[in-house]
Formats: structure tokens, sequence, C-alpha cells
């Protein structure tokens, strides 16, 4: 029974690594464990210098000697690494990473995987800071308007250099309102020079300086792991407005008036869903069901609002941790509260298979779903779109897709589970319909 | 009897020198500086030709240039476009709207003059 999905294709490098450390923590001795796992010793051995992949009933066995999750043996912080390396092969344009040789490079020179990883991540905020100056010189209205404004200036005083200098028999009166022309203009320039240097000194020392809004939010979010302790079980009204502020004051990464803003509404909602579903209340609960509909149904309120306070409370109060994506109808997610083994994409489209666009596509019609990512990971889902503006005679609803997502607890339950990616240059699943561009990771 | 030039732009220093080289090369030089109002400068004036600033306070150039290609008394006047932006995608929306002529800032005077005594003829 434990040879399907779930545990047969955990295939990571590091697996023997922790059950070395782990038997060691315990003081076991190898032969030991080997012997209450009914495997030689010397199996043992390869499988604890990962020279042995290990999966199925001789992992769980392994696992219930040394009393660990099979999970923890096979996730670790390793996996974070993991994914910053393969997203470093998927924006290689040379292409020739060995993908498949992943685990291998880290195993064995984990400082250098590090390094790799660490100039990738460098690379990328540069990456962005270019794109987003690009932008900002294309479309900042100051920018335009400066730019015009010099442009004007430097042609008045062009032509009437010109004027002057081509025209002898010019009057004195003409010779005189031109020489004051060029003066004005002069000035104008030299004033509209130095607003210019202003500006881009002000944007170079700026520390955020061309992030979004929505990417400074993520920032905050993301390092204090999507759960908000200061404003959790407040009154509404003053107390919250007072935390709010404190918060946001020591939110450093929120370097503009726009980026507090969002952080400011996110932060209200965040509020009224701590005061709608307290924590330990839900946590109580979640113990009888972790059925976010049936969750939704007890405390009164809707399965987005549930699934979204799931997701932000610690994994320590639920005994489980779950990630959250919410998507617009374009499909721009505007959410991301990622996973281990599950990571959503920063930048670019997400996997079109995810339910959460199944959704989208069936407002109002809730779907639970199993999938499987390409290591051979499987996630349940739970999914649901729901207008954030309801319809009247006169405008449209706009709707937004939820989608909760756990690593599968019970391995045992064989569900059948959708083939999904993160997106597409970073998934190997060649033939599958959906693809938009090749994977860097196929031939 | 000289031929009429509206000069629809809002820079007083760069409309000053445009009318100086244009009535020294014989022209009769009218301005407007206001986008909103520029049609009815146009009716009330009846120039042989204009000269149309893309930048202007109220109303852009190029929605002007549409409704002067949009009306049967302008839709063939002579529309010499003059901007400070000079990019490609520009000049190519000049054009489609039905633009004469394209100029970019920072100009040349003796370009000004050559264009328009290319458009309307010597003064």
């Amino acid at each position: 029974m434990f040879e399907n999905k779930g545990y047969g294709l955990v295939n990571s490098s590091f697996t023997g690594s922790r059950i070395r450390e782990r038997r060691q923590a315990l003081r076991i001795k190898q032969a030991d464990l080997a012997a209450a796992a009914h495997i030689s010793a010397s199996y043992l051995n390869l499988i604890e210098h990962n020279r042995r992949k290990v999966a199925g009933k001789v992992l769980v066995d392994i696992a219930r000697v040394l009393d660990i999750d099979v999970t923890s043996l096979t996730e670790g912080a390793e996996e974070a690494l993991l994914e910053a390396l393969r997203e470093a092969a998927a924006v290689s344009k040379r292409g020739t990473a060995e993908s498949d040789r992943l685990e291998e490079f880290v195993s064995r020179f984990p400082g250098w995987a590090k390094l790799v990883a660490t100039q990738r991540a460098r690379m990328t905020t540069q990456d962005r800071t270019i794109e987003a100056l690009n932008n900002r010189l294309t479309h900042d209205p100051f920018l335009a308007e400066a730019l015009h404004d010099l442009v004007s200036n430097i042609t008045a005083i062009r032509s009437s250099t010109s004027i002057l200098s081509d025209t002898p028999d010019l009057e004195p009166a003409w010779r005189e309102r031109f020489l004051r022309n060029i003066t004005e203009e002069t000035s104008r320039l030299i004033d509209g020079s130095e607003a210019l240097v202003s500006y881009f000194d002000g944007q170079v020392q700026s520390e955020h300086p061309l992030t979004t809004p929505q990417e400074m939010l993520d920032a905050v979010l993301a390092r204090k792991g999507y759960h908000l302790p200061e404003l959790e079980g407040l009154a509404s009204g003053k107390e919250q407005d007072a935390a709010i502020a404190l918060l946001l004051a020591g939110s450093e990464a929120l370097a503009t008036p726009q980026a507090r803003a969002l952080a400011k509404w996110y932060f209200r909602v965040y509020a009224q869903l701590a005061r709608d579903l307290p924590s330990g209340q839900v946590a109580d609960a979640f113990q009888d069901t972790s059925d976010p509909a049936a969750l939704a149904k007890r405390f009164d309120v809707s399965l987005e609002q549930m699934m979204h306070r799931l997701a932000v409370l610690p994994a320590r109060d639920l005994g489980s941790e779950f990630g959250l994506i919410v998507s617009d109808p374009a499909g721009a997610l505007v959410f991301r509260k990622s996973l281990v083994g599950f990571p959503v994409p920063r930048f670019g489209a997400a996997c079109a298979i995810w339910p959460l666009f199944d959704a989208m596509a069936r407002p109002m019609s809730p779907q639970r779903d199993w999938m499987e990512t390409p290591p051979g990971r499987r996630f349940e889902s739970w999914s649901v779109a729901a207008p954030i503006r309801r319809a009247t005679f006169d405008t449209p609803p706009i709707f937004r897709a939820w989608m909760l997502i756990r690593a599968e607890e019970n391995a045992a339950v064989d569900q059948p589970s959708r083939d999904v990616g993160t997106t597409c240059r970073l998934c190997p699943r060649s033939k599958c319909a959906a693809r938009r561009e090749p994977s860097i990771l196929t031939d | 009897m000289a031929k009429t030039v509206l000069l629809i732009e809002d820079e007083p220093n760069i409309i000053e020198a445009i009318s100086f080289i244009l009535s020294r090369g014989g022209f009769q030089v009218l301005s407007h500086g206001d986008g909103r109002t520029a049609l009815d400068a146009v009716d009330r004036a009846a120039p042989d030709m204009i000269i149309l600033d893309l930048m202007l306070p109220g109303r852009g150039g190029f929605e002007i240039l549409r409704d002067l290609r949009a009306h049967p008394s302008t839709e063939d006047l002579p529309v010499l476009m003059l901007t400070a932006r000079g990019q490609k995608t520009d000049r190519e929306q000049a054009e489609r709207l039905g633009a004469t002529r394209f100029m970019t800032k920072p100009f040349a005077n003796g370009d000004v003059l050559e264009q328009v005594t290319d458009l309307i003829g010597q003064a």
C-alpha cells in the first residue's frame, strides 16, 4: 500500500543524509536500524550516504523506527535551494545546465549550489529593476513631461540662437527679445536638468526603488510567514487602527505610499478575518474536520474567507501547513503563499492545469482536487471562484479564484490526480496540452 | 496677399521664434496655445496650413488632427505636426491620422521655412 505515488516517487538525494542525522541524534547504531527496518546494514549504509534511493515500505519502516514523519525525511531546507537552482536553469538562455543531476550537484557541492542560487536571486532582482526602470522611462508621467520640457527649452534656444546668428540686419528690439528668450530658456533648462538629476538621485538612494506595491507587500507577508499576530484578537476601531499603523511603521519594505496603501487595505482584511475567525476556535474546529467548506459553514463565513484564514494560521496551530493562491480573471496572481514542493511563480503565468483556473471558469462551484507535481509529490487542493463585486443591471461581476493547497497527508488515499507543474518553462511534461512554451527541463 | 499659417503651440518662445522665421519668409502667422479651443481658432483663422504641436494643454495634437480630418472644410488642409517626441510610433500615428508632414523638435529654422514653403508655396 505504500508503493503509491505519495511516497513511492520521493527520490531526494538528501533523504539518506537526514536518516543518518536522525539516527545519530537518537544514538541508534546503523546495524540496529537496519535490522528493525528489515534491510542489511550495508544497504542502509548506501542509503545513508545517498548512494541508493529509498522509498516505499523501507522508507516508512525507517521513519517508524526513527519516530519521525516520512515527509520530514524526504523534505527539507534543501528544497528551497533546489527550487532556486531550477529557476536559475530555467532562465538560462544557453540551456546547458544538467537539470537531471541537480540534486547530485547540491549534495556534492552545497557551497557552490548556494552561491549559484544567491547569484541568481541577485540577478533576478537586478532584472526586475531594469524592467521597472524601462517601464518608468516609457510611462512615467514626470519623466515624460520633464523630457518634453527640456526638448522645448532646447528648441527655443536653438531657434533663437539661429535667428541671432543668421540675421545680420536684425533690429535691436528683436535682438533684445531673442536674447531675453535665450536667457529665460537657459534658466528653465538648468532648472529642469536639476529636477531630473534630483529625481534619479532619489530613485537610486531609495532602498526599494523600483519594485511594485504588490511585490513589497508580498515581501512583508513572506517574511512574517503570512501570519500577523499583531492583528489577532483585536476589537475593531481604534485598537485595530493603532495596530495597523504600528505594523506599517515597522514594515520598511513598504517603501512607497502606494505599497503602504495596499498593505493597509490587506491588513484591514486580515484583522477582520481574525475577528470573525479567532485562531483558537478555528484550530479547535480543525481537529474535528479539515474540510474548509464544513468549517466555513460552522463559522458562518464564506468558503474563500475560511480558505484565507487556514492559509494564514501557523502550521503549529493547525497541525497542517496550507498554501494559498488567489488569481484575478486575467490570471494575475494577487496572493501567493507557496508550499515546499509547490512553488508559485513570481513572474509570468502559472500552470494552466491548476484547479484554480477551472474554478474561475465555473464561478461559485467549489471543487476539491488532487494534484501531482513532476517530482511525484501529491497535493490536495480546494478551489472556488467568487465575486469580489456583485453584478448589477449596469455592471458585470468581478471574480477572484482561491486555491488552498496542502501536501497530501494520507498517502493511502489513492485519489486520481491531475498532473500539474509550476510554470511551463520549469515543467518537464513535454506532452501537456496546456503547454505555452518549451521547457528547459526537456530536450 | 500673404498666406496664413496657424501655429498651434503652447511654448511662447517657440511661438516667437517660428513666427519670426515665417514672417521673414513672407507668411502671416497666427498662434493659438490651448488644445481645447484649437478647432475654434482654426475656424476663425481659416489658415492655408497648420503647424500643430503634439503635446498641448487640454487636448492633444492627435485628437485635434483627427477632428480636422473628420470635418469637410479641413480634411485636406496641410498639417505639419511638430513634436518633442520623435518616436516611430508617434510618426506612424500621425501619418495614420492624416498629418501631411511630421517634424521633430529641436528643428532647424531653415527646415521649418522649407516645409511650409513646400506645402503651400511661396508667400
